[in-house]
Parts: structure tokens; sequence; C-alpha cells
């Protein structure tokens, strides 16, 4: 039992739409380029613990101008109080070589749960923000970004 | 009569030729800024954020530092580059008298090595002279371009302008296909800018780097399958100065932030 | 030459929310690029970022290959004592790199 209840935690991760505070839906998805090494990623951060979509905002260009420098933001609804805040923030990918952006550890001292920076999308592909909260809790947020490549190829001389 | 008048209007027509090439109005001239991603945008309008500027950090440190047999810095003649270099890129490619022709800013700085440093010149997209233009472009910010003022560029405009015009390569392309005829349209996704050179040297999201307005010159040529002019070639700084002189009264961004 | 850039407000008060920006003179060179010649370009990236506020760690990130070039980061903190922000690049080759910034708080 505890398996398919791992597995519907699994898919309701892949289905990626962040819905607040809902239910985990089951859904099923066409397989993808690596759909095990983001899962397995995950796992590596997130243990056998469920992972929930809301209070994570995943704030990345629909379509980006260059896949070499995307901007992204992922913020974290949170009081970010002694007792309850944001312990870390993990960003994965579904077609780069890897699945790991990156991993960034805040704190309850952040004041505000929120990271900015700029990361590389090899392809048009999935990109998965995963917040740990001070209570052990996992919550995630996922966006559906278009890279599209430079019109002229350079010579590299 | 009907006849008269038909060559009448051709003539008109053939005199007007220049006019018509399609040359954009001044009142419809936008910057490459207009053209990118709001996300691109916020990156070029933070000094903060904007990676370019750790080039011009690196140009400010070497604009101080002592080089060369003569053991002197930029700053040493040129002081403070806040006020003595306001303006200078903006007028840039100038025309040098000793050599008889235009040259551009990396041109001047390696001149200015040889002839008063007595260092070595710089090689060109090398980290060091892209920090030191960039640093120096940067004082002409929110600088109105008003290169090709002097008459004795005029004949070098005129060669750029040619170039620019000329149909070139494999796909027997000319600069103004694009950028004069077709800009605002897209081509593979990417809008077709008007290829006015105000932010340079700018950080291309492409080269994840710092570039010259020449290498993105010789990426364009190669682009069409034709082949680019070296480094410092007088036909690209001719081309560089038509650029300029095209884009006469808008402002300088440098250092700017495409992709 | 690696510069860093450094934004920090100079004053703030006791409480607020303050955001920092960093950015890093690095190439993020992926490991995945290959020369003409069919060779792999190695891997060379900044691996780990650690801001310290008063000597006290206050936020750190781990660098994967798909952290963009120049490597940009923005963060916050509760400004709470007046003092030293330090900052350290870690990567690849050795690379380690500091930078630090001054703060008033009232």
């Amino acid at each position: 039992m505890h398996r398919t209840q791992t597995r519907r935690r699994f898919l309701s991760l892949a289905g990626g739409a962040a819905v607040a505070g809902a239910l985990p839906v089951v859904s099923v998805r066409p397989l993808q380029a690596t759909p095990a090494m983001l899962n397995s990623a995950i796992r590596n951060v997130v243990g056998e613990a469920p992972v929930r979509t809301g209070k994570v905002t995943l704030d990345i260009p629909p379509l980006v101008e260059n896949g070499n420098t995307v901007p992204m933001t992922v913020r974290v609804a949170s009081p970010m109080t002694a007792t309850d805040f944001v312990k870390s923030i993990h960003v994965f990918n579904e077609k780069n070589p890897q699945p790991n952006i990156g991993n960034f550890y805040i704190g309850a001292s952040a004041g505000r749960a929120q990271v900015s920076t700029r990361i590389r999308l090899a392809d048009s592909q999935k990109v998965v923000a995963i917040a740990q909260l001070s209570d052990g809790s996992f919550w995630s947020a996922s966006a559906e970004v278009i890279v599209t490549l430079a019109a002229c190829t350079e010579e590299v001389n | 009569m009907n006849l008269r008048f038909a060559i009448a209007c051709a003539s008109l027509l053939l005199a007007a030729f220049p006019l018509l090439a399609g040359e954009i109005p001044p009142n419809q001239r936008r910057s490459g800024y207009s053209f990118i991603a709001p996300d691109t945008k916020a990156i070029q309008d933070d000094d903060t954020a904007n990676p370019g500027m750790l080039f011009v950090l690196d140009g400010e440190t070497l604009w101080k530092k002592k080089i060369g047999a003569a053991d002197k810095s930029c700053a040493d003649c040129h002081g403070d580059a806040a006020s003595t270099m306001k303006g200078v890129a903006a007028r840039y490619p100038a025309f040098d008298k000793g050599l008889a022709r235009p040259v551009n800013i990396e041109q001047r700085v390696n001149l200015c090595r040889a002839n008063h440093q007595q260092a070595s010149p710089l090689a060109y997209e090398s980290h060091d002279l892209l920090a030191l233009t960039a640093f120096v472009a940067r004082q002409s910010r929110g600088v109105a371009i008003s290169t090709g003022d002097d008459p004795a560029l005029a004949p070098f405009v005129a060669r750029g302008r040619e170039r620019f015009m000329q149909r070139q390569g494999q796909l027997n392309l000319s600069c103004a296909n694009c950028h004069d005829d077709n800009w605002d349209r897209k081509l593979a996704g990417s809008a077709i800018t008007q290829a006015h050179p105000t932010g340079y040297p700018l950080y291309r999201l492409e080269w994840q780097s710092l570039g010259s307005l020449e290498r993105r010159l010789r990426s364009c040529i190669s682009g069409i399958r034709a082949q680019a002019y070296d480094y410092g070639a007088p036909e690209l700084v001719e081309l560089e100065l038509y650029l300029m002189s095209r884009a006469r009264g808008m402002a300088m961004e440098t250092p700017a932030v495409r992709p | 030459m690696p510069a860093a850039l450094v934004n920090v407000p100079p004053k703030a008060r006791r409480g607020d929310v303050i955001e920092i920006k960093t950015l890093m003179s690095h190439i993020m060179e992926t490991g995945y690029r290959h020369t003409a010649a069919g060779d792999v370009v190695p891997r060379d990236i900044i691996t780990s970022f650690t801001c310290r506020y008063n000597g006290t760690e206050i936020f750190r990130a781990d660098f994967f290959p798909a952290i963009a070039a120049n490597p940009f980061m923005s963060f916050f903190t509760v400004a709470k004592d007046s003092g030293k922000f330090e900052f350290e690049w870690i990567g690849d080759n050795g690379f380690s790199e500091t930078a630090s910034a001054a703060i008033t708080v009232e």
C-alpha cells in the first residue's frame, strides 16, 4: 500500500500544475526524456516523504529568448518565523543532461523565502521547484518552458 | 505627352532611389532593447545584475594600472574616465589623422598602448580589451550617438553603406535585406532588429560573455554563409562606422544585454 | 581577473527584510560541450556559494552545470546588527573567491 501511495505522489508531481493545497491527483503522463532521472534526483532530496503541490511559486518565462540564460525566481509562501519557516529550495529539470539545477538553503533568518538566479535549459522542458519546510514537509511547483534556438548559427572562430 | 510624363516619373523615381532603398525613417528607429523580452530588459536595467558590469569593473581596474615600458596607466593621461571619456564612444569609429582612416575603440586603445604606454597590443576579443572598451563605452551611456559628423569620414561612411547594401554569401543576402526591409519580422522565432549598435560592447546571452560589435558582425556575416572579414580589417571598421552613423541621435546603452 | 559584484543596502532598520544580490565572473563550463575534434571540454563550475552575516551562515547554495555563466544570485535576510556580509564562491580546479560588504543597521 505504501508503494502505491508513493507512486501516486510521483505521478502527481509529474502532473505539474501547481494547485494550491489540493489533494494529490493521479494523472498519467506520456513518457518523456528522463523522467526516471528527474524522479530519482527528487527522491535523493525528499526520501520517502510525500511531495504536495502548493505554497511554491516558480517564476520562469514560458518562452525563453535564449536557453543559455533563463531568469528564474522561486518564492514560497511562509511566515518565516522561528518555528515555521522554509529550510531549503531545490530546483530540478527534466531534459538537461543532469536533473539538478541548484539547491538553496535559507532558514528562518531569511525573512522572505525567495531566491532568484539564471539557469540553463537545453530544450523545451519542465522545471520543478521543491521546498522543504521546518516541519519536514515538502511542497512543489513546476512550469513548462519553451526554449528556442538562435536563428543564425555562429561559427566558432 | 503620356510617354514624356512616364519618363519624367521614371527619372524622378530613379533619382529618389537612395531614399527608397528602405532606410528607416528617423522617427521609426528603435534600439535592439525594444525587441527583447521583459526578463532580458530587466537584466540590462539593473547594474547590480548585468553581467556586462563585471567587465566594466575589470576595465576600471585596468584603467588605473601602470603598464608598458613607459610605466603609465590610462589614468595618467586621461584622468577620471567619467568626465574625460564621456561622449567618446558615442562618436566612434573616429578618423585617425596618422593612419588617414577611421579606427574603432579597440584600435584606439591599442594605438594608445603602442604610442604612449609602449605596451604590446591587446588581442581582439581578449578579456582585457573587452573590459577596457566596456569601461570606456560605459562612460557614454545615455549620450546621443554622433559618429560620422567629421567630413573626413564621408568617403568611408559611403563605402560602409555600400557594403551594408551589397548582397553577399551563399544565401545572397545583404544586411539591408533583413535590417532595413524586414525588421520586426521573425526569423526562426526571434525578431529581426534594426541593427543599431547602441549598446556595444554588450553581453550576449548566446555568447555567455561580453563581446564587441566586430564579433557580432563577423557572426552575422558567417551566418549568411559569407566569408567574414578579419578583426580590425578596414572593411569591417567601415561597416561599423556606417552602422554607428546610421544610428546617429540614438542613445548609447553600453553595456547592453541581448539574446 | 575574476570580479564579483555584490549589492547589499548600505543602511537598514533592524528587522527590515533586505535583498542581497551577487554576481560572480565565471565561465561555468558544463562538461557537456565538445571541441571540433570531438574531445569533451572538461567541467569547470562553481559548486558552492555561501553568505555569512557577522560570522553566521545565512544562505548557502549548491550550483550545478545548469546554473548559467557569470552566476547571479539574489536572496533575502533580516537586518539584525551592523557589521559585515561575507561571500564565498568555491568551485572546480581549486576555484575560491571571496567578497564582502558592510551594513549599518539602526
